[in-house]
């Protein structure tokens, strides 16, 4: 498993609570993006979403490059990819589990059919 | 008993989602092919909830577990680790048939972790979502209610992350 620090993963979660910044990174992973134009597309002044982008960029999720006088902001290298496997380490666990489950009670439901029809005759 | 039902056609398997919702809560969730009665069933009797809540696959061997389901009642699951046991337990805070389950998780010495599970009965089928909330966003980010005995420093990842998630149980 990686080693992620405390301070970067809750950074990142922290980063990740925000619909605005959901949406960043949405746009991001479209296509990179001025701070001007992240600004337009989600209706907001340019110091809010340079307030945004901050956190992201502390997060690890956003790199920012200056060219002239345009802020090009990108999605960062690592970030999501971390609480990706983070997630699946759960999700894996579980589905597991719950495939174990289903045998369960698909045992349960056919015992309750041949019981049923027991009690039929 | 095995034999049978390995050979008989697996149903499709429903897709497991996970979620972390907040720094404290993880929620998963699944949907099983059968009513609710019998998937509260399989959660609440001992011998039933034994053969699937440490996946075969992860090798661990499940010593005993003893359920109480009743609103006071303990859960005690032990399990063998290497050349030792750690243990999980805690108590059910709520315990209504075929719709809710509340339960802690005790072991840690930082707060409790509570797990909620509902059964919510659709057209014969039951989506179950499976709520934690950890006692800080700490323990769920490590996986680990903090709690582990010292002399088991060295356990695995996987273990950790069954004992805390959940296996807990």
């Amino acid at each position: 498993m990686v080693q992620y620090g405390q301070a970067g993963f809750d950074a990142s979660f922290g980063a990740l609570s925000d619909t605005t910044r959901r949406g960043v990174l949405e746009q991001l992973g479209r296509a990179d993006a001025s701070i001007t134009a992240l600004a337009e597309k989600f209706h907001m002044t340019l110091t809010g979403m340079k307030k945004h982008v901050g956190v992201l960029e502390q997060a690890g999720l956003v790199t920012t490059e200056k060219v002239g006088r345009v802020r090009t902001c990108k999605l960062g290298l690592r970030g999501l990819q971390e609480e990706a496997e983070w997630i699946e380490k759960y999700r894996q666990l579980w589905g597991a589990r719950f495939d174990e489950l289903d045998k369960v009670v698909q045992e349960l439901k056919r015992k309750e059919k041949v019981d049923g029809r027991k009690k039929r005759k | 008993m095995d034999e049978r039902r390995e050979s008989e056609a697996t149903p499709t398997k429903n897709s497991t989602g996970v979620e972390r919702k907040s720094e404290r809560e993880l929620v998963v969730t699944r949907t099983v092919n059968a009513p609710a009665r019998l998937v509260f069933e399989a959660w609440t009797k001992a011998e039933l909830f034994r053969r699937w809540w440490v996946p075969k696959s992860y090798g661990l061997t499940l010593l005993s577990c003893e359920m109480d389901v009743r609103v006071g009642g303990q859960y005690r699951l032990v399990f063998r680790h290497e050349d030792s046991t750690v243990e999980f337990f805690g108590t059910y805070l709520e315990a209504t048939p075929h719709s809710h389950l509340v339960w802690t998780n005790e072991e840690g010495d930082n707060g409790k972790t509570v797990t909620t599970v509902t059964f919510d009965e659709n057209a014969g089928k039951t989506l179950l979502v499976v709520h934690d909330l950890y006692p800080s966003k700490e323990a769920l980010d490590s996986g680990s209610t903090g709690a582990m005995p010292e002399a088991l420093d060295q356990l695995d990842e996987l273990l950790a992350s069954l004992g805390s998630s959940s296996v807990t149980k």
